[in-house]
């Protein structure tokens, strides 16, 4: 009677699982499940990666890497992906490399119609300065720089970059998953494959926003933190495909 | 060989091409926006993109993107565009990165810019700063050779004149020794094999293949720096043998330094000319030995001063260095002005050495 | 004696637990259970497993640390009520690295 393996302890493209990331943070398992995809659909991409707790994710997987400066990894890909046209490009920025630093890249890229798969990890903070609000806190989030909460009149609105991405024609694929339950992780790594495989098509932009925990920036236990992501960021952004191309 | 009349810029984008660059991504800006232009223009043809960028930023991130694959890539601005790109320079330069900027300054020299950069840590850059659009040519096609002999983003301090005269000029491909193949260029297939590949400029590598972090990775980087100044420092003297005058410029105003000179020795006067034609790598030793024994060594330049703080540092006698250029622009703000007219610098020679006209 | 049927298995890497209790919820049959006065290394509890497992792999999905390694069973089997014991792994735990090299 042989047990047949599920899940190995790490994906195959993870050098090593050691990382320094908080206990209870989401980004691990949103990188699990994109380098599980990578692995299933057996590519060899060159990954950028910006600026955020995330970076070491990067650093510890077993894939071409290049560190690109805070909010440019859209630029850098773009600069790759036309010297590259037939390797998979995926990028991975947090909320504050994407949104707060880099928006004119993202949305410019998307634009362009570049065949990259750009991935957020979105926690709402800027994590790896040790929890600031990004442009992607929502109103009444606790941040170090937003203590009694982001307020509307005081801080602004967060924005919804997924919103804007999916009314750009070159964005092909737009989609915001989470990993606050199993359930969850699931859905999301089916929209990180299916935007991979549209990249592989041309099909254009690809982009995947996973929310991830981020108890730390938070200020709520662990076991809290899916219950937060969703009563703030679920609530707030919603989860889903925003934008995909018609089925065949 | 063939000389065509060719504007400046077009010229440089022809050079560029012959020399390999297959990306290029720019932001329109006078005076740069015609080698923008040309790029648009002709890249593809030969086989490469150009990409007019949303900003300069943006712009030169997306080459750094490119070079980091291995291909030869280029941007540029003026120097109010290259102020924007000081991260990413520095960024290049302390991934090892080779890239080419083209800098078509407006009025001012921005020696400074060109030489000390606004990035941060101990990096540099190779500067070329041709005095006119035929060795603009030569130098475009040498600085992707040097770019990627050290792996360092290097400059062309070009400016409104070489970009936009026309001038018959043949855009030969020149031939360099072999570099290093680019063992270090990311495309993808060293994932999945254990030993995938990171640029990074932290350099702590990966589990597998750890790296020799921040500290040894940037004590090398600027020990290599050091390498180059000790080896790619290139200048044009002239006359220095018997000069007991030196008119030290730079770039285009070398041009008139030039004709200055051979004017007034003509009428007489012992003078010579020094053009370093790296930025940096500062011709220092050369320097020195030009100015030996001169009274006078005059710093012509297009700013409030600059560059003649490395000829005082490097001249055989600093208290014979003078300031004699300025700041000078025309009525736009774009481009040279008053300043830059052989008659006005004729004037500014004498007035420096104590003659004025016709009391000799 | 009762029995549990049994679907699947984890091994559990204890060292690399950083005590977050995210697989206890995610866990469907709820056969996780956190120590509570057993430590690792680096001093944090850490789960053990119960027989029902149905090797649903949820607790992999959403554990951040890489924790656990999950098994199907050909066909599910009866085991008894409490603690699988064997299901604990102690992988080695790195050092601190030394960042001045």
């Amino acid at each position: 009677m042989t047990p047949r393996l599920i899940s190995a302890f790490k994906p195959s493209l993870l050098q090593s699982s050691e990382h320094d990331l908080c206990p209870g943070c989401g980004h691990a398992p949103a990188w699990r499940i994109t380098l599980d995809v990578v692995a299933e659909l057996d590519l060899k991409p060159v990954v950028l990666a910006g600026h955020g707790c995330y970076t070491q994710l990067m650093v510890n997987s077993d894939v071409d890497s290049l560190q690109t400066l805070h909010g440019r990894a859209p630029a850098a890909a773009t600069g790759v992906k036309r010297m590259l046209p037939d390797t998979p490009v995926i990028t991975l920025q947090g909320d504050g490399d994407m949104v707060s630093e880099g928006l004119h890249e993202v949305l410019h890229a998307a634009a362009r119609g570049e065949r990259i798969t750009a991935l957020l990890f979105n926690n709402g903070v800027f994590g790896d300065t040790g929890g600031h609000m990004t442009a992607t806190t929502v109103v009444g989030q606790r941040t170090k720089t937003s203590l009694d909460g982001r307020d509307a009149e005081q801080h602004g609105y967060p924005i919804d970059v997924g919103r804007l991405l999916a009314q750009i024609d070159g964005a092909a694929y737009v989609a915001r998953g989470a990993v606050s339950s199993a359930g969850l992780v699931a859905r999301t790594k089916r929209m990180i494959r299916r935007a991979l495989e549209l990249q592989l098509e041309g099909a254009g932009f690809t982009f995947v926003e996973v929310l991830t925990m981020c108890p730390t920036g938070w200020f709520v236990g662990t076991p809290q933190g899916p219950e937060y992501l969703e009563e703030s960021m679920i609530a707030t952004f919603g989860i889903g495909e925003l934008k995909a191309p018609s089925a065949p | 060989m063939t000389k065509r009349l060719l504007q400046g810029s077009e010229a440089v984008a022809e050079a560029a091409i012959a020399a390999g660059c297959r990306f290029f991504a720019g932001y329109p800006m006078l005076p740069f926006t015609e080698l923008l232009e040309q790029m648009a223009s002709k890249l593809p043809a030969a086989g490469g993109v150009c990409i007019n960028a949303a900003s300069e930023i943006e712009g030169i991130n997306m080459a750094l993107g490119a070079a980091a694959t291995g291909a030869r890539a280029a941007t540029g601005s003026c120097g109010q565009g290259l102020a924007l790109m000081q991260e990413a320079i520095a960024e290049l330069a302390l991934n090892e990165l080779p890239l080419v900027i083209f800098n078509m300054a407006r009025g001012q020299q921005d020696y400074f810019q060109a030489t000390r950069g606004g990035g941060w840590g101990d990096y540099r850059t190779i500067t070329l700063a041709p005095k006119d659009v035929t060795e603009a040519v030569d130098h475009t096609q040498l600085l992707f050779h040097l770019a990627d002999l050290h792996r360092t983003p290097v400059i062309l301090y070009g400016d409104y004149v070489i970009a936009h005269s026309s001038v018959a000029v043949d855009v030969r491909p020149l031939a360099f020794p072999p570099t290093p193949p680019k063992v270090w260029a990311l495309d993808g297939s060293m994932t999945g094999s254990g030993r995938a590949r990171q640029i990074w400029t932290w350099a702590q590598g990966k589990p597998n293949t750890p790296g020799p972090g921040p500290n040894r990775a940037w004590q090398t980087i600027a020990e290599k720096y050091d390498h180059i100044a000790g080896i790619e420092a290139r200048h044009e003297v002239a006359h220095a043998d018997d000069a007991d005058i030196l008119l030290v410029s730079f770039g285009t105003t070398g041009v008139f330094v030039d004709r200055v000179v051979e004017e007034l020795r003509a009428e007489g006067l012992r003078v010579g000319a020094f053009r370093p034609v790296t930025l940096w790598p500062f011709p220092g030793a050369a320097l020195e030995a030009a100015s030996r024994g001169c009274s006078h060594v005059l710093v012509y330049e297009l700013n409030g001063g600059q560059m003649v703080d490395d000829v005082r540092m490097y001249a055989a006698d600093r208290s014979v260095v003078r300031s004699i250029g300025g700041v000078s622009q025309d009525g736009s703000g774009m481009r040279q002005g008053a300043l830059l007219d052989a008659a006005v610098l004729r004037r500014r020679v004498l007035d420096a050495v104590g003659l004025t006209e016709g009391a000799r | 004696m009762t029995t549990i049927l049994t679907r699947g298995t984890v091994r559990i890497d204890v060292e690399s637990c950083k005590g977050c209790d995210l697989c206890i919820a995610a866990c469907r049959p709820g056969v996780l259970h956190m120590t509570t006065d057993r430590f690792n290394q680096r001093g944090y509890r850490y789960p053990e497993l119960s027989a029902g497992c149905t090797g649903c792999d949820a607790c992999a999905q959403v554990c951040p640390d890489f924790v656990f390694e999950v098994w199907k069973f050909e066909e599910p089997v009866d085991l008894p009520p409490g603690l699988v014991p064997d299901a604990a792994v102690h992988r080695t735990v790195a050092a601190f690295k030394d960042d001045n090299h």
